[in-house]
């Protein structure tokens, strides 16, 4: 941007307190729709005493709770951060039929409700579907354990890595590929030295954002799990159960924590994408 | 005067998204395997469960579908959850063109990187947690409780509690969808029109808010899809009160819960399709955007 442009009539010229009118009702709507009721939470979470907070947290249903929510994400992370770097790849490279459903599918899950996601997968993995009976009768139950919400996380933040990757790959500059082909190097080989260091940290991102995302779900999970203390129960249903036992000093405890981590988790992100812009422009 | 801006757009604005086909090749017969992966990943996780719902609901026969649909129950369940979503939609559009604005335009705004790190917040707060706020705050020693009590408004277990829980869960998305547009739009114009006289409302309405209709746009076909399919913070703050507070995703989980699913999977289907129809509308608002028309 050059130093020289025309003055504009910011804050100065004309009516000012028209733009500290905006300025004042943007902020409070920020404060009083998002930072106070947080501040709420977090405040209800400690009010009682720190002891009081480790006490609900380390209830074994809690905990068990908390654990089986980090451990669901992670491995929905970890599968998405492989098929979305696989599926942006084959969808920004190749040409083939299909291409282009596919690619204007990818955000389905994202304007599908979540609750809606659950059902579906309920109907075709339920215990009285044919697929379901079909593998419950070879043992695995997909239903009321955890298969179940781990497909439901990857149904729901299915477009995060996808959608992370592949701006990158389509901006990438192709000579170096080229190069590579030149020399001779096969396409695995390319792939590996010269397109995987240069997604790699979108994917990461993207599987990143994803684990946040899953953290939180609960539409889809709460009708897939069967919801089974130390089991099934993961940590945003279990809140649930808290609010409906009418237990706020519970709900609030898990609520702080499941904020903390999913908080931490996007400035990490941030942080990740501001550190790469930089290196960009130095 | 709009007019000439969309032309000028067309013509400086690059397109996004998708640079055409080139640099895709056609595969050869051994990279179809990874392809075939991509593919088979997509058509068992996404359309398999969308197959199996559509059988689900379809199954005991057309009338049986529009039967359950046209009880009392469903219908006013449908017609909440589309004026809670269009209540929601409403307020994060006027918020969200203001928010944007400030954050682009306005430099000398104080707490500029604060409020744009915060307008994100909405989407890593869990939707439970995000109706939970709302009972810690009007509940019986929150502290917007008094507040609501002196002014004579029900929040918590009726409309106004659930509008809110809508609209935090959904407040990001017009923001962010039109903060690139206005960022690539450019202040070529809108100087110009400073220049020549005109007011900044002027500039504003004939300049900007024709600029970023693009972006408007998408913001509020996703803030829609998301306020339509809301359930974890409305399930929380609406206390279920059949034909009072139940939208059509707290009708899915009654009907799941009593046993009932035709009536469920009814409603599921319904809200699948319309999920569709918003998909549809966004590729097109996507597809117009980048072809520049």
């Amino acid at each position: 941007m050059s130093a020289a442009r025309p003055r504009r009539p910011v804050g100065g010229a004309g009516r000012p307190w028209g733009l500290w009118g905006l300025r004042g009702a943007v902020l409070a709507y920020l404060a009083l729709m998002i930072a106070v009721p947080l501040l709420a939470v977090f405040q209800r979470g400690f009010r009682d005493g720190l002891g009081a907070f480790w006490g609900e947290l380390s209830s074994p249903i809690a905990f068990d709770a908390l654990k089986l929510t980090v451990l669901v994400a992670a491995v929905t992370a970890g599968i998405n951060f492989v098929m979305g770097t696989l599926t942006a790849y084959v969808l920004a490279r190749y040409e083939f039929p299909g291409r282009r459903f596919l690619d204007g599918l990818v955000d389905m899950p994202f304007a599908i409700p979540t609750l809606v996601t659950g059902v579906m997968l309920v109907v075709l993995y339920g215990p009285s579907s044919v697929l379901g009976g079909w593998l419950e009768s070879r043992g695995v139950s997909v239903i009321f354990a955890k298969p179940g919400i781990v497909l439901a996380l990857l149904f729901v933040t299915y477009p995060f890595v996808i959608r992370a990757v592949q701006p990158v790959l389509l901006a990438a500059e192709r000579y170096e590929e080229e190069a590579a082909f030149t020399m001779g190097a096969s396409k695995w080989t390319v792939f590996r030295h010269i397109v995987l260091p240069t997604i790699l940290p979108a994917a990461a991102s993207g599987a990143l954002l994803s684990f946040a995302r899953a953290l939180g779900e609960f539409g889809s999970i709460v009708v897939v799990a069967g919801n089974i203390p130390r089991r099934t129960l993961t940590a945003p249903v279990h809140v649930f159960g808290e609010i409906e036992a009418h237990n706020e000093r519970g709900a609030s405890a898990m609520s702080v924590v499941l904020l903390a981590l999913s908080f931490g988790l996007l400035l990490l992100v941030d942080w990740r994408q501001r550190r790469k812009v930089q290196v960009l422009r130095g | 005067m709009a007019d000439t801006a969309r032309r000028f757009e067309r013509t400086t604005a690059a397109p996004v998204g998708e640079p055409s086909t080139e640099g895709r090749v056609r595969p050869r017969l051994s990279e179809w395997i990874v392809i075939g992966a991509a593919l088979t990943y997509a058509a068992t996780l996404l359309f398999a469960p969308l197959g199996a719902l559509a059988w689900g609901a379809l199954s005991r026969g057309i009338a049986t579908f529009f039967r359950v649909l046209s009880t009392p129950d469903a219908l006013s369940a449908l017609k909440l959850t589309f004026l809670l979503a269009v209540g929601a939609t409403a307020i994060n559009t006027v918020f969200g063109v203001a928010a944007a604005w400030l954050l682009v335009r306005d430099r000398s705004f104080p707490g500029r990187r604060l409020v744009n790190g915060i307008v994100d917040l909405p989407f890593a707060v869990s939707p439970v947690i995000a109706g939970f706020m709302l009972i810690v705050l009007f509940g019986r020693t929150g502290w917007f409780a008094p507040l609501a009590d002196a002014l004579g408004v029900k929040v918590l277990f009726a409309v106004p509690g659930m509008l809110i829980a809508t609209t935090f869960i959904s407040l990001p998305f017009v923001v962010r969808e039109i903060m690139p547009v206005l960022q690539q739009l450019g202040e070529e114009e809108e100087d110009a029109a400073y220049t020549l006289g005109a007011s900044r409302w002027r500039t504003f309405w004939s300049i900007t808010l024709p600029g970023i209709r693009p972006g408007v746009q998408y913001g509020v076909l996703l803030t829609f899809a998301r306020a339509v399919g809301e359930v974890g913070a409305v399930l929380v703050v609406s206390g279920s009160i059949v034909g009072l507070t139940e939208t059509s995703t707290l009708f899915i989980f009654r009907a799941l819960d009593e046993r009932n699913p035709v009536a469920g999977y009814a409603m599921a289907l319904v809200l699948a399709i319309s999920s569709f129809v918003l998909l549809t509308a966004m590729e097109w608002t996507k597809r117009r955007r980048s072809s520049g028309v």
